[in-house]
């Protein structure tokens, strides 16, 4: 005897069934959950850029950012200016840390102009430029904030990915990783070469801040390419302007 | 044990041992190759599967007698990939830094074997309690595996274990290394888990007499 489960046309009704179910239980989760999650995003972009300026709660050798909480205050603090760089013209814009990097990558690709932002922070007198970069891993998209001085020497980093393997590629988001860039010149004799993730520099310390070279993670070469290729093409686009701040 | 039955009691211990999913039905390799570089990962990882393998097999153990045959596949596809996609946008929404550890085991959780095959093998011809405590012991043999890979993994490929520094600085030569010990680069790469893993079934099958084949 056939059972009432074998039916074509049962098999058809509970397909179409459950796929009505979940797909609005999972619409109606994500659209009714979307405001608190962006918020999560927009608050740990700020958190970023604080972090790389060196506002942070780093104990030991664990990195941490300030609490939710207090981003937004420190945030108004201590980024004096936000500016948008476009076609070499620099203008201010309150809400340039919210410009998606991912969406002006792929403008820049469909031949159309690239909106580069670039946030002015200022710590003890001192004054950061930071910019964000963005990337590929091994498994997926990596990205970073890069704070630099004025002759883009680099003053602090925070990087971050989507699905890099732990223990591997992920340990990219690590303070002996991240640290290691602090120091680190990005430009050679006038022109910028970027910083590379060397294997076998001989430099595990990071001694030589000159060299142009971190030391790489064992394990992790592609997410290590990655992190040298989004350094050089990204922030490459910030040169210019850097060379106006001399003038 | 008073609280379950000796048939129930046996859904939990036998996954643990004799019927470990990863050593004896070889299930769950790839992810326990993936992220077994770090204990800390490996327990999140196990905790994971505990919940969705533990909550799955209920649910699909409910579903037993409405699945149509010819889709079941399908239909313990979604509900896997609904579960996992529902706990995250929870967490993305009310612990976001949770989730962002998290986010790598996604993928990893929806096509892990282990939990396909609890769903077709037992969930699908088993009451909802029974099938619990499948998932629940299937999840603990999977975890146990994934934290012994993890533990050693860590522990001789970086030195640490959950990220703490054990035995000493291997660049400023304290503790051990000051005589010469050096971390096993190789053991962070996934060959690696492989023979780990292997060490462990042949431990087990050596010492398990019923577990020796001709």
């Amino acid at each position: 005897m056939e059972k009432r489960t074998d039916k074509n046309s049962y098999t058809i009704i509970f397909a179409i069934g459950m796929v009505i179910i979940v797909g609005f239980i999972l619409a109606f989760l994500a659209s009714s959950l979307k405001p608190r999650i962006s918020e999560n995003e927009r608050l740990e972009k700020q958190q970023n850029i604080l972090y790389a300026m060196g506002i942070n709660e780093n104990e030991g050798t664990s990195a941490n950012f300030v609490s939710t909480d207090a981003a937004p205050e420190l945030f108004k603090k201590y980024i004096k200016q936000q500016l948008v760089i476009q076609n070499g013209k620099a203008t201010a814009n309150d809400e340039a840390y919210l410009i998606d990097v991912k969406k002006e990558q792929a403008n820049a690709k469909a031949g159309k102009a690239r909106q580069l932002p670039l946030f002015v922070g200022e710590k003890d007198g001192k004054t950061f430029y930071i910019a964000p970069i963005r990337g590929k891993g091994l498994w997926d998209a990596i990205w970073a904030y890069i704070a630099m001085d004025e002759n883009m020497v680099v003053q602090g980093a925070y990087f971050d990915h989507k699905g890099e393997t732990p223990g591997l590629g992920a340990n990219i988001k690590q303070r002996f990783f991240m640290d290691d860039f602090i120091g680190e010149h990005l430009m050679a004799n006038g022109a910028f070469k970027g910083i590379n993730v060397a294997k076998g520099n001989a430099d595990p310390k990071n001694n030589d801040k000159t060299d142009n070279e971190v030391d790489a993670i064992a394990g992790a070469t592609i997410t290590g390419d990655g992190v040298s290729a989004m350094i050089r093409s990204d922030l490459k686009l910030y040169v210019p302007y850097f060379k106006t701040l001399k003038n | 044990m008073g609280l379950l039955s000796k048939k129930d009691a046996a859904l939990i211990k036998d996954p643990l041992a004799d019927n470990n999913p990863i050593t004896i039905q070889v299930l769950g390799i790839c992810s326990a190759l993936a992220i077994t570089a770090e204990l800390e990962a490996s327990i999140v990882m196990a905790i994971s599967v505990l919940f969705v393998l533990g909550v799955g097999n209920v649910v699909i153990s409910l579903m037993r007698n409405i699945i149509p045959s010819k889709i079941r596949i399908i239909v313990q596809l979604i509900v896997v990939a609904t579960l996992v996609i529902i706990v995250d946008l929870v967490l993305k929404a009310f612990a976001y830094e949770l989730s962002k550890t998290l986010s790598v085991f996604v993928g990893l959780i929806i096509t892990n074997c282990i939990i396909m095959g609890r769903f077709e093998a037992f969930a699908l011809g088993n009451g909802p309690w029974r099938s619990f405590l499948d998932g629940i012991g299937n999840a603990f043999g999977y975890g146990v595996i994934l934290i012994i890979v993890g533990f050693f993994r860590e522990l001789l490929g970086s030195g640490t274990l959950l990220g703490i520094p054990v035995l000493g600085d291997p660049i400023e030569k304290t503790g051990l290394y000051s005589i010469g010990y050096e971390n096993n680069g190789f053991m962070l790469l996934s060959p690696m888990a492989l023979i780990v893993v292997g060490i462990i079934i042949w431990v087990q099958r050596s010492r398990n007499k019923a577990l020796i084949e001709d």
